[in-house]
C-alpha cells in the first residue's frame, strides 16, 4: 500500500533542508555577536568625552569600499539568479566576480589599517575599532572561502537548477556579512559624523 | 519504497543494519547516533557533577572548623571557581542538554536529531572543552576569579598567571558547543515532529529546551565578546577594560549579565519540562492546564532576556550582580508560579504513586518554593547589600540551582534510565537516595542562611575562631557529607542496575507519550515504522476515552538509507523524506582542530593559531563536500 511518504519530495533540495536551518541559526548567533560589539562600542564611546579621540574616520578608502562590498552582494544574487534557471557558466562567473569584489574589498582595508595613526594598543577606541572591523574582515574572509569552495563544485558541474543548496547557504551567509559591514560602517563611520 | 506495514511485519534485520553504529574504535569515535551522543552527555556531565562535588568536599573539609589550613588561600579560589564554573557550566546546562538529545527523536517519533554530525561535534567539543578548563590544573593555574570573573581582579596586572587565560577560552570554546546544540534543538523542533504532532501536542520538555536554545542563540555570544576582550586585553595589550585608556571595567560585568541572566533559565526550563512530563505518569492523569504551562515557559525566556534592560535602568549596575539570582528568581515566580499550581493541580485531581522519581519531584517542588521564597527576600535593595557577598548569598545559590536543577535531574535519572539501559532501579535504595540528599542539602546549605546574616563573608578560605560560626560550619560540613552519601549510593546503584536490576520492558511506568512504545533500550532506529500522533498522550488514548487514534504500530517504514519523515513547522503535515548522514569522523577531527587552536592561543602562538585555523578549514571542507552518492532529485 502506497502512502503519502511515498510522494513526499526527498529533502536536501527542498528549500526548508536542514542546511539551510543550520545557516539561518548560524546567522542568527552571528548577528546577536556583532550587536554585542558594537554595543561594547557604543557604551564606552558614551562614556568617553570625546569619541573618537581623532574625530570621525575619513570615508575617503571606506566609502569606495562599501559600495564595492555591497555590489558584491549582486553580482552574487545575480549567480544564485543563473543556477535557478541551470546556467552553469553564469555561476561560475557570477562567483568569480563575486571573489574579485569580496578580496578588493579586504585589499583595501588592509591599505586603510596601515594608514591609521593609532594601533590597537593606542586606546579603547583603537581597540575597539581593529576588533570590531578585524572580526567583520576575518567573516569576509571566511565568505571568500565558501565562495572557492563553492566554485570549485561548480567548476565540477555540481550544480543544476534543482540541486544548488550549498549556493544558496553560502550566498545567504555572503548577504549577511555585507549586512553585518553596513552596520559597522554606519556606527563606526557615519554616526561619528552626526555630533 | 514508503508503504504502510504493522509494526510486526517490518524489515527489523534491515533497519538495524542501515542504522547501527559499528561496534569497535572506528565505531565509537565516528557514532552520529543521538542516542550515544546523549548518553554521553549524560555521563560527562555527570562526572564533572562528580568533580566538582569533590571539590566541594575539599573546600567543606577545610571550612569545617576555624583556623584550618588543608589548602592555601590560592589552592581556595581555584577550588570555589572551578566548582561553580564546573556546576553551571559543564553540569547543569550539559546534562539537560544529555536528557534532550536522548529524549527528543524518541518523544517526537522520529529516528534522529535534525543535524546528526552537528549533534556530534557538540558532545564532543563540550567534552574537549571540559577537558582544556580542566588541564589548568596540571600547569596548577586554575582559573580563580569566580565563576564571573570580574575584572579588575582578573586583568593581567592582578592575575599574571594562565589562569584567566584557561577561563576565557574554555568559555568561548564551550559557547561554541552550546551553540550547536541550540541550532540542532531548534532545526529539530521545526522539521523533525511525527506526522500530527501539532505544537500543541509536544511533551513540555520540547518546549523548554526549544526557549533556552533561542536564548542561547541570542545571548551566549555576549559572554564570547566578553571572553575574547579579556583575552586580548590580558595578551595583547588591548584597553576594552582599562579606564586609564577609555576602557571601562563595568563593560565586563556587562556583557557577563547580559548573558548570565538568561542563563538561570537555562538550567531550569528544560528540568521544569522534565518534571511536567514525569508528573502525570506518577499522578495517572494528563498535566493539568498545558497549554499554560507551554506559554509560561516561552514567557520566562522573553521576559527573562529583558531582565538586564530592568537592573541597567531601575537599579544601576552596581547592584546588577547581587540581584542576579534575586531577581531572575522574582521573574521565574510568574512561569514558576504557573507551572507550581499545574503540578499541584494535577497532583491533587490525581491518584499520585510514590516511586523514587515522584519523590524527587516533590522533593523539587518543596526546594523550588523555599528557593523562590528567600529569592523574594534578598530581592529588596537594602537588604541585599547587607547579605550580597555573606554566606547568604551562598545559601540562596544552592537552594536555587540544586533545588531546580538537581532534583529533577535525579528524578529523571531514575526515570529515564530504565529506558536506556533496558534495567529498572532500585525502589529501595532510590529512596535511601532521596532521603540522604534531601536532608543533606538541608543540613548543608540552611545553616549558611544563619552563617550568613552572623556576617560570615563569601569566598574566605578560613576563618578566625570565636566568631560564632564554628557549630553552623560543622553542620554545614556535615550536611554536605550525607549530600555526597546519596550521591555515592546512587552510583552504586546504577552499577547494581546495569548488572541483575529487573529487566524494564517497553513501558516500565504505565507512561503516555511516545519514547515508551519502543523497546528499552531502543533499537538504533528508533521505530521500526513511524508513529502517526493525534494527541498529547498517544499511549494513554483508550483510557482517556479520546476520540483521537494515534497510531504507534502501523506506518511507513523507509528502509532505503538512512531516512526519517520531516514535517511542516506548526502543524507537523508531512513534507519530504529525509536523508540521515552516515556515521561520519569528521565531528571528531574538527573538534580536535579546534582544540589545537584554543590550546595555540593559550600559549599565544600565532603560527599555531595558524596551522589550527587550517586544520579547521581542511575539516570543515571534509564534512561539506556534497556527496555524489546521495540520489538524485526524483529518485528514490
Ligand atoms: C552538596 C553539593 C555542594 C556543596 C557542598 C557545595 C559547596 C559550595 C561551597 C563551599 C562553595 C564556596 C563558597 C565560598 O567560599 O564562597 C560553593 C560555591 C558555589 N557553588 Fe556549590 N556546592 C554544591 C553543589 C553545587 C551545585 C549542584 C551547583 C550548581 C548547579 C553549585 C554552584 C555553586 C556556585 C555557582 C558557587 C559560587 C562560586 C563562586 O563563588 O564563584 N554548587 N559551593
Amino acid at each position: 500500500m502506497a502512502t503519502a511518504a511515498a510522494v513526499l519530495p526527498c529533502n536536501a533540495y527542498a528549500s526548508h533542508s536542514s542546511g539551510r536551518w543550520a545557516m539561518r541559526l548560524l546567522i542568527v548567533t552571528e548577528a546577536s555577536f556583532f550587536a554585542y560589539l558594537l554595543f561594547s562600542y557604543f557604551y564606552l564611546g558614551s562614556m568617553a568625552s570625546t569619541w573618537p579621540p581623532d574625530g570621525p574616520p575619513s570615508l575617503r578608502i571606506a566609502g569606495p569600499d562599501t559600495v564595492i562590498l555591497l555590489s558584491s552582494s549582486a553580482t552574487l544574487w545575480w549567480a544564485e539568479r543563473a543556477i535557478k534557471r541551470g546556467a552553469l557558466s553564469q555561476l561560475r562567473a557570477g562567483l568569480f566576480i563575486t571573489f574579485v569584489l569580496g578580496a578588493v574589498f579586504l585589499g583595501l582595508q588592509a591599505v586603510e589599517w596601515s594608514q591609521k595613526s593609532f594601533t590597537p594598543q593606542t586606546s579603547a577606541y583603537g581597540s575597539l575599532y581593529f576588533t570590531v572591523t578585524g572580526f567583520h574582515g576575518a567573516h569576509v574572509a571566511a565568505g571568500l572561502l565558501m565562495n572557492l569552495v563553492v566554485q570549485f563544485w561548480a567548476w565540477r558541474g555540481f550544480f543544476s537548477a534543482e540541486r544548488h543548496e550549498l549556493v544558496s547557504n553560502a550566498a545567504l551567509y555572503w548577504h549577511f556579512v555585507d549586512a553585518v559591514w553596513i552596520a559597522v560602517f554606519a556606527s563606526l563611520y557615519l554616526i561619528p559624523r552626526l555630533a | 519504497m514508503a508503504t504502510v506495514v504493522a509494526s510486526a511485519d517490518a524489515p527489523r534485520a534491515q533497519l538495524t543494519e542501515i542504522w547501527e553504529t559499528p561496534r569497535g574504535l572506528l565505531g565509537t569515535l565516528t557514532s552520529v547516533d543521538h542516542k550515544t551522543i546523549g548518553k554521553r552527555y549524560i555521563v560527562t556531565a555527570f562526572v564533572f557533577f562528580i568533580i566538582g562535588g569533590l571539590e566541594a568536599a575539599v573546600m567543606r573539609a577545610q571550612l569545617v572548623h576555624s583556623n584550618m589550613h588543608l589548602v592555601s588561600p590560592e589552592a581556595y579560589n581555584q577550588l570555589f571557581t572551578m566548582h561553580g564554573v564546573t556546576m553551571i557550566f559543564l553540569f547543569a546546562s550539559p546534562i539537560l542538554s544529555g536528557f534532550s538529545n536522548y529524549l527528543w527523536p524518541l518523544m517526537i517519533g522520529a529516528r534522529d536529531m535534525a543535524f546528526p554530525r552537528v549533534n556530534a561535534l557538540s558532545y564532543w567539543t563540550f567534552l574537549l572543552a571540559g577537558i582544556f578548563l580542566y588541564s589548568s590544573f596540571f600547569v596548577g593555574q586554575a582559573p580563580d576569579g569566580g565563576w564571573f570573573a570580574y575584572v579588575p581582579m582578573t586583568a593581567r596586572s592582578y592575575s599574571p598567571g594562565l589562569n584567566i587565560e584557561f577561563f576565557t577560552l574554555g568559555l568561548i570554546y564551550l559557547g561554541m558547543s552550546t551553540t550547536m546544540g541550540a541550532v540542532n534543538f531548534i532545526a529539530t523542533f521545526f522539521t523533525m515532529r511525527a506526522p500530527g504532532m501539532s505544537i500543541n501536542r509536544v511533551p513540555i520538555i520540547l518546549w523548554g529546551t526549544l526557549t533556552v536554545s533561542f536564548l542561547i542563540v541570542a545571548f551566549m555570544p555576549a559572554l564570547t565578546v566578553a571572553s575574547i576582550f579579556l583575552y586580548l586585553d590580558r595578551n595583547i595589550g588591548t584597553h576594552f577594560f582599562d579606564p586609564a585608556n577609555g576602557g571601562r571595567p563595568l563593560l565586563w560585568q556587562h556583557l557577563f549579565w547580559i548573558f548570565g541572566h538568561p542563563w538561570v533559565y537555562i538550567v531550569v526550563l528544560p528540568a521544569m519540562g522534565l518534571a511536567s512530563d514525569m508528573i502525570p505518569t506518577f499522578c495517572r492523569r494528563p498535566l493539568a492546564g498545558y497549554t499554560f504551562v507551554a506559554l509560561a515557559t516561552v514567557a520566562t525566556g522573553v521576559v527573562g532576556s529583558g531582565v538586564w534592560v530592568h537592573h541597567m535602568f531601575a537599579t544601576g549596575l552596581p547592584q546588577l550582580a547581587m540581584s542576579f539570582f534575586s531577581g531572575a528568581s522574582m521573574t521565574v515566580t510568574i512561569p514558576s508560579g504557573v507551572s507550581i499550581v499545574a503540578w499541584l493541580a494535577t497532583i491533587w485531581y490525581g491518584r499520585p504513586v510514590f516511586k523514587v522519581p515522584f519523590l524527587f519531584m516533590v522533593g523539587f517542588i518543596i526546594l523550588f518554593v523555599i528557593g523562590g521564597v528567600n529569592g523574594v527576600m534578598t530581592a529588596p535593595v537594602p537588604f541585599d547589600l547587607q547579605l550580597t557577598d555573606s554566606y547568604f548569598i551562598v545559601a540562596h545559590i544552592h537552594y536555587v540551582l540544586i533545588g531546580i536543577n538537581v532534583f529533577p535531574v535525579f528524578g529523571a535519572l531514575y526515570y529515564w534510565l530504565p529506558k536506556m539501559t533496558g534495567r529498572m532501579l532500585s525502589e529501595r535504595l532510590g529512596r535511601w537516595v532521596f532521603w540522604l540528599m534531601f536532608i543533606g542539602m538541608n543540613l548543608a546549605f540552611f545553616p549558611m542562611h544563619i552563617t550568613g546574616m552572623l556576617g560570615m563573608p563569601r569566598r574566605i578560605y578560613t576563618y578566625p575562631s570565636g566568631m560564632g560560626w564554628d557549630t553552623a560550619n560543622l553542620i554545614i560540613t556535615v550536611g554536605a557529607y550525607v549530600f555526597a552519601i546519596g550521591v555515592l549510593l546512587f552510583l552504586i546503584d546504577v552499577v547494581r542496575s546495569l548488572r541483575v536490576g529487573p529487566l524494564a520492558g517497553n513501558n516500565p511506568w504505565d507512561a503516555p507519550t511516545l519514547e515508551w512504545s519502543t523497546t528499552s533500550p531502543p533499537p538504533p532506529y528508533n521505530f521500526a515504522v513511524l508513529p502517526t500522533v493525534r494527541s498529547r498522550y498517544p499511549l494513554w488514548e483508550e483510557r482517556l476515552h479520546e476520540q483521537a487514534t494515534s497510531i504507534v504500530d502501523r506506518g511507513p517504514v523507509l528502509d532505503d538509507g538512512r531516512e526519517t519523515i520531516g514535517t511542516s513547522a506548526l502543524d507537523a503535515e508531512p513534507t519530504a523524506v529525509l536523508h540521515m548522514p552516515a556515521d561520519s569522523p569528521w565531528p571528531l577531527l574538527l573538534a580536535l582542530a579546534l582544540t589545537v587552536v584554543f590550546y595555540a592561543l593559550l600559549a599565544v602562538s600565532w603560527t599555531w593559531t595558524g596551522i589550527g585555523v587550517l586544520l579547521v578549514f581542511i575539516c570543515l571542507v571534509g564534512w561539506l563536500s556534497p556527496s555524489r552518492t546521495a540520489p538524485a532529485p526524483g529518485e528514490a
